[in-house]
This record gives C-alpha cells, sequence and structure tokens, in this order.
C-alpha cells in the first residue's frame, strides 16, 4: 500500500476481463452503495472509504476478488464476491473490524503466491489502470525520469545488455543486443512497435498487463525510444481485447496531456509519439515482418529476413518490435539496476516470467515466477495440483510453437535453453494441463488445425504442409489410421521445419513432434487398435457402462442432454446407443471412469 | 443448414436501404495518413455492421485503391465480414484452455438451440455463431464472448440457459 493512501480505506475490486465477467462492477456498485448508506464516503467524514477498480492479481478462478486495506491491519482478500455478501462485509469487516472469515482468502489462496516473484505484475492489482495518478503514487514514471536526467542512450542499452533480458514473446533474443541493431541504422526516423497481437491461444499475460497496468507498458517504451532514437511509436494490438485496448487508449491521451508523450518530454528535447493500431485477427501478425505488413495497411504476410526490420522496416525506415512484457521489464531494471535485475534467475535467462497457467490445475490465473523453477513446481505448488483427483498426463508449453511435456519431464527448469532441449519452447508462457482424459492426438490435431487456418499461405510448406499434415491427424483421429502414418507425419514435419519461410511454418510441427515423441503408444493405440485411451475420439469409444466400475450413482444419467442414459437407484446405468449423439458429457462427469 | 443461413435476396434488399455516406466522411478522416485501410475497413464495419461490395467500391473510390487489393485484405483478416450479421454475436473461444476444458460442446450447444454453424447467422439475424483462437481469459475456461460481455466456467447446461436467455431478448 502506498504511503498517501495510510489515512483511507481502501476497497480493490478486480476489473480485468475475468473479475468484469464475474460481475466486478455490480460488486463495486454494492460497495458504493454500502458506504453512502454508512456515510463511510468523503474526507470530512470520520471513516474515508474508496473503492478502487484495479486489474488482474492473478488467481482468475476466484473472481470477483476484493482486497480490503485498512490502515494499521492486514490486508485482507475476499474470494468469489457477489453483491449479495457485500453488506455484510461492509458491516462485519469496515465497521467492526472483524474479518468474516467465511468468504476471506484460505491457505489455498496464499499458497497460490508463496513461489511467485510478483515484480513485472506488483502493481497489477494494485493501481487502477485508468488514473495515471495512482501509477505514478506507485513510483511510475521515476524510471524515464532517471532515464533522461541521468543517462546517455548508450548507457540505457548497456544496462539493458547487462540486465540479460531476452525477448519475452517467445524467441528470447537479447533485448539489449536487438536495441543496438536499430540503434546502428541510418536515418532520422525509427519506429518502435510494441506487439501486443498475442494470439497465442492460452496465453494472456499481455493483455492482463495492458489491462491492469498500461502506463507500464507506455513508460517501457519511452526508455526503449530513448535508447534506439525513436520518435514515432505503435502498439498494435489485438482487436478481440477491447478492454485493453479502452484502456490503452485512455493511458495515451493522457500521458500526452501530463508530456510523458509528445514534444520536450519531461522538460527534455527528447520527442515520442505514440499510437494505438488495432489489429485485424491473424495469428501471422504477431511475427514481426508481418505485423509490420499490418500496419502499413496490406494484408499480414511475413516477407524473408535479411533486411531485418532493424534496417528496413515499417515503411522502410529502421523498425524495433518488442512484446508487451519486454517492455513491460524495463522500469524494473532501470529502477533497480542490472545486477539487481540479473540476480534473479538462471544463468542463461534472466528475471522472471509472466505463464497464464490453465487448463486442468486448481488454481488457474496469471502468474510470475523466477526463471529456473520447474515445471512441476508450477503445477503443484502454484497451481494446487489436478482436480477431480485425477492424474496428469502432460504439460504444454508455449502454445502451437511449443510442445507437450510428460509427466516424467515434470523437473525441467523453466528456462528458454532448457525447454528447448526438451522440445517444447517458452513461447508466449501460455502453460495448459493435460490429465488422463484429454487424448494427445487430439491435442496435436488440435494445434494443426489452429495453424493450418492460421497459415497466411505464402510459403508452400507451410500452406500444403501443415494441411496434408492435419488430414492425416484427422484420419487417425477418425479411426481411419493407417500403418506407416506416423512415420509421414513424422517426416513432413521435418520438412515443413526446415522450409518454411517464418516462425509459423517452423513451429508449426513442435505440438506433433513431442507428442510422438512422449506419447507414441496413443497414437498406435489409435492406429492399430481403434481405441483412443483418453476416451476423447467420439469414433473410437464403445459408449459402453462398464458394469464392474459403475458405482450406480446416476451422474451420467441426469447430464446425458438426450436422455440416452437410463438408471434406476441402486442399479447400474445403461447406454441406448441408438439415442446417443457421442456427446461425451457422461465421460467427463463420471466420477469413476466407468465408461468405455 | 441452408434455410437457417441468411439468403442472398434478402441481403440484396438490406443493401438497397443503405446510405452510404458515412463511408465518405469515414474515409475522409484518414485521408492523407498512411496505413489508412485496416482502420477505416474497421469503422466503416463498426458502422454497416459488415462490409458489402457497394461499400468495398466506394472505400475503394475514396482512397484511390483498387477493390481487389482491399478484398485481399477483408479476406486474410479474421474479423472481416461480407455478410451481414446477427444482433448477438456468440464467440465461442476455442483456445488450448477452453479446448482441454469441453468447448467443442458449447460450439454444439449453439447449433442445437439455433441451428447455425460456425461463422452463420440465423434466419431472423437474431444470432451469429463465431468460434474464435483465444480470447484471452483462459484462467476461466471455458469461455464465451456475446457481443462485449464475457462468460466463464461454462459448461453445456449453462451455456444452453445463457443462449435461452437472449434468445427471449425482445428486439
Amino acid at each position: 500500500m502506498s504511503a498517501q493512501n495510510l489515512d483511507r480505506i481502501e476497497v480493490h475490486v478486480c476489473m480485468g476481463t475475468a473479475g468484469v465477467a464475474s460481475g466486478g462492477a455490480e460488486v463495486m456498485a454494492a460497495f458504493e452503495e454500502e458506504f453512502k448508506k454508512h456515510g463511510l464516503i468523503g474526507e470530512v467524514k470520520e471513516r474515508n472509504c474508496k473503492v478502487k477498480a484495479t486489474g488482474c492479481r492473478g488467481l482468475c478462478a476466484r473472481d470477483v476478488l476484493v482486497d480490503i486495506h485498512i490502515p494499521g491491519q492486514e490486508e485482507v482478500t475476499y474470494e468469489h464476491v457477489t453483491p449479495e455478501i457485500v453488506p455484510t462485509i461492509v458491516e462485519e469487516h469496515i465497521l467492526k473490524g472483524e474479518v468474516v472469515k467465511k468468504w476471506a482468502a484460505k491457505k489455498d489462496y496464499y499458497d497460490f503466491y508463496k513461489l511467485q516473484k510478483r515484480y513485472v505484475l506488483a502493481d497489477c492489482g494494485k493501481v487502477d489502470p485508468e488514473d495515471i495518478d495512482d501509477y505514478i503514487a506507485h513510483g511510475g514514471y521515476e524510471a524515464i525520469k532517471k532515464v533522461l536526467k541521468e543517462m546517455t542512450p548508450e548507457e540505457v542499452i548497456e544496462e539493458v545488455k547487462k540486465s540479460g533480458l531476452r525477448g519475452r514473446g517467445g524467441g528470447g533474443f537479447p533485448t539489449g543486443l536487438k536495441w543496438t541493431f536499430c540503434r546502428a541504422s541510418k536515418g532520422d526516423l525509427k519506429y518502435l512497435i510494441c506487439n501486443a497481437d498475442e494470439g497465442d491461444p492460452g496465453a494472456f499475460m499481455d493483455r492482463s498487463i495492458i489491462e491492469g497496468n498500461p502506463h507500464v507498458v507506455i513508460e517501457g517504451m519511452l526508455i526503449a525510444a530513448y535508447a534506439i532514437g525513436c520518435k514515432e511509436g505503435y502498439i498494435y494490438c489485438r482487436a478481440e481485447y477491447p478492454l485493453a485496448i479502452k484502456r490503452v487508449k485512455k493511458a495515451l491521451k493522457i500521458a500526452e496531456e501530463r508530456g510523458f508523450l509528445g514534444k520536450n518530454i519531461l522538460g527534455t528535447d527528447f520527442e515520442f509519439h505514440l499510437h494505438l493500431k488495432e489489429g485485424a485477427g491473424a495469428f501471422v501478425c504477431g511475427e514481426e515482418t508481418a505485423l509490420i505488413a499490418s500496419i502499413e495497411g496490406e494484408r499480414g504476410m511475413p516477407r524473408p529476413r535479411p533486411p531485418f526490420p532493424a534496417v528496413k522496416g515499417l515503411w522502410g525506415k529502421p523498425s524495433n518490435v518488442n512484446n508487451v512484457e519486454t517492455f513491460a521489464n524495463l522500469p524494473l531494471i532501470i529502477n533497480n539496476g542490472a545486477d539487481w535485475y540479473a540476480s534473479i534467475g538462471t544463468e542463461k535467462s534472466k528475471g522472471t516470467k509472466i505463464f497464464a497457467l490453465s487448463g486442468k490445475v486448481k488454481s488457474t490465473g496469471l502468474i510470475e515466477v523466477p526463471m529456473g523453477v520447474t515445471v512441476r513446481q508450477l503445477v503443484f505448488d502454484v497451481g494446487g495440483g489436478i482436480p477431480k483427483k485425477r492424474k496428469i498426463k502432460a504439460v504444454q508449453l508455449g502454445g502451437p510453437s511449443g510442445g507437450c511435456l510428460p509427466e516424467s519431464l515434470l523437473d525441467t527448469p523453466i528456462d528458454y535453453d532448457s525447454l528447448i532441449a526438451a522440445g517444447a519452447m517458452m513461447g508466449s508462457g501460455g502453460v495448459v494441463v493435460m490429465d488422463e482424459t484429454n487424448c494427445m492426438v487430439n491435442v496435436a490435431k488440435f494445434f494443426l488445425t489452429f495453424t493450418q487456418r492460421e497459415s497466411c499461405g505464402k510459403c508452400i510448406p507451410c500452406r500444403i504442409g501443415t494441411k496434408t499434415m492435419l488430414d492425416i491427424l484427422e484420419r487417425i483421429c477418425a479411426g481411419e489410421g493407417r500403418e506407416g502414418d506416423i512415420e509421414l507425419l513424422e517426416s513432413l514435419a521435418m520438412d515443413i521445419k526446415t522450409a518454411s519461410l517464418c516462425g509459423l511454418g517452423q513451429t508449426a510441427p513442435n505440438p506433433v513432434l513431442t507428442t510422438i515423441k512422449y506419447f507414441r503408444h496413443e497414437y498406435e493405440a489409435h492406429i492399430k487398435d481403434r481405441k483412443c485411451p483418453a476416451r476423447e475420439c467420439p469414433e473410437l469409444i464403445e459408449f459402453v457402462v462398464d458394469e464392474d466400475r459403475c458405482k450406480k450413482c446416476g451422474i451420467c444419467f441426469k447430464v446425458c442432454p438426450v436422455g440416452a442414459i437410463s438408471w434406476e437407484k441402486g442399479k447400474p446405468a445403461y447406454i441406448d446407443k441408438s439415442k446417443c449423439v457421442k456427446c461425451r458429457e457422461c465421460i467427463v462427469n463420471c466420477p469413476f471412469n466407468a465408461i468405455d | 443448414m441452408a434455410e437457417n443461413i441468411v439468403e442472398k435476396k434478402e441481403q440484396e434488399e438490406v443493401k438497397e436501404e443503405l446510405d452510404l455516406s458515412a463511408i465518405d466522411e469515414i474515409c475522409a478522416e484518414y485521408k492523407g495518413r498512411k496505413g489508412a485501410t485496416i482502420p477505416v475497413l474497421q469503422k466503416v464495419q463498426e458502422h454497416y455492421g459488415y462490409l458489402s461490395k457497394e461499400m468495398v467500391d466506394r472505400i475503394a473510390e475514396n482512397l484511390n485503391m483498387s477493390p481487389h487489393t482491399i478484398y485481399g485484405v477483408i479476406t486474410f483478416y479474421a474479423q472481416f465480414y461480407t455478410t451481414p450479421r446477427g444482433k448477438y454475436v456468440i464467440r465461442v473461444c476455442r483456445g488450448t484452455a477452453c479446448h482441454v476444458k469441453g468447448s467443442g460442446r458449447i460450439s454444439e450447444v449453439v447449433t442445437e438451440e439455433f441451428g447455425i454453424k460456425n461463422g452463420e447467422t440465423s434466419s431472423d439475424l437474431k444470432f451469429t455463431l463465431e468460434e474464435v483462437s483465444c480470447i484471452g481469459a483462459c484462467g476461466m475456461a471455458p469461455v464465451i464472448m456475446i457481443n462485449d460481455k464475457t462468460y466463464g466456467n461454462l459448461t453445456p447446461e449453462k451455456a444452453r440457459e445463457i443462449f435461452r436467455e437472449y434468445a427471449k431478448k425482445d428486439d
């Protein structure tokens, strides 16, 4: 809690995407109404209460999350808050000082944060993203002041190099080095671009940073612009993120009004104009050359490199593209020094990394951990393990460019190089946990469907190759796999990886290759035995109740949407195949794995 | 599902009533600015709900571009539509987290309720189903958006209830 608020009771309500979806606005209104009712608002009252909207604090699964700060007392978090319980919280906690234990976060909530080091996300969930003064009160824009007053551009680049920061968009290229190339390019006009396209299914850290603390991204961009020598910049944000766009727009406007953007920034002759560009829905635009084409108003097609954007980028001018999270790291490095930053993480991967933890794990949400923690720690210590007493099967890291790690590799430390060695990759930081009910062939098919659809079609290996691979995977999942399919997939994968023009094609086969490498037996079961061991591919399931395993509970009977299951108390269930539409509701909900 | 998709004839009628002058205003705002194609298309689509042939021609004239180039852009990006869309656009997230938590079933529920498949609009122009790559709310998978409102932690049954609520809403 910041010093300026010490005399004030503050209620922080999560108004990130998940918070809003769970009813955050209604909860805020309920608090305001209660405060009015009890006369708690306003400076003149004995008690001065304020309701504040904040961004995502991570544990989206528990939204709406509400923190209550009372001066001199420990902060208390309430989870799953609804407008109905707000009057009780206000009366018991704020007026009488008694925490309402029933709704207060329990041990498992705090366990979620134990291993985390929230540096980049420190203010996400604390500052009001629509209030620049709140960001400034939390130390915002101090780093750019320091940079402009005390450092030359070369010194800034040197500091970033020394910190060891590597690009958080997934590739992991050293940030300071990338800047050097663009700085060294000739010409007055250079562009700085923030890649906030985040097309990766399963990742939402960029979205949460922008929604929760847009000014930290602007400040990071200012530092980079000064270091490289850019006067113009763009934030390229996905149009699918309406809340993020709204907050960036507002932040840009107010930052300009307050003299952090535009000409003569903070009274110096440093000049930087920043614009927002809305994407239009194309995964390939995450690739920097495609992103540049998209800003220019063209189809977002990548082009061969060299020339690299650092030499010839947006409108032919030298350009530098970095990811949202990379920019958000910069104020930290400047404020705390490169040595401090480099003391976090592993030898070759410095700092923290934000992950979007989702799938079959108890606590899903956004986490920030130092590089080097293991995948197992992420899933079990931070995420609280697998729900429904099921077993973990795999962890998918790095989105469509990444791979699936099996249980035996869960002790792999998370850093750029170890993940690549294991066959996965950091990607933008999506971590999707899968349990024994997820079919790995189906997962491979899922990713290929995505990359095949998102291929821009410019180069043949990617356009035709991914289509051919997808056809094979679809056949296998439909029970029509043939002898030799696995080998054919492997050979196609290697060709596509080698011959594709851009990162999309070069990495598209990864999910297939890692699932074959670690879960070959599942492919074989589909092809040779015509069975889906995870019981996910409908064509390969019998939809029969195993009477020995059936505990006669009737859950399947209740969830069947078409009334194909008959059941009487004390008797095993029965599935009428003529009525069954193979929706798998019974399989998903049966706690005893009794349906084959 | 041919009977459920908007018939070509109906589209023609819709077009005839449209006043296209807003396009000129939007284009004027971007005159001389670099990289205007996408924002202009976004604004025109925001205004009319979709991009018809007549609209594209008018944009092309204004921006001094060939209609083919503009079509090249429209068909490349997922967010441009050449047919009218429903009053309520149901976006079903098909991202990885949603996939492993069964979002495929949610799409099927839309089909069961309104008879529309991915990309289709119901004949009364009330609902459009759109499967999207990732809404970015993976922590609450499976997730859908109906227009700008997000619904998370769904089950097929919960989703069905939500859809029926919308179906009841008067126009």
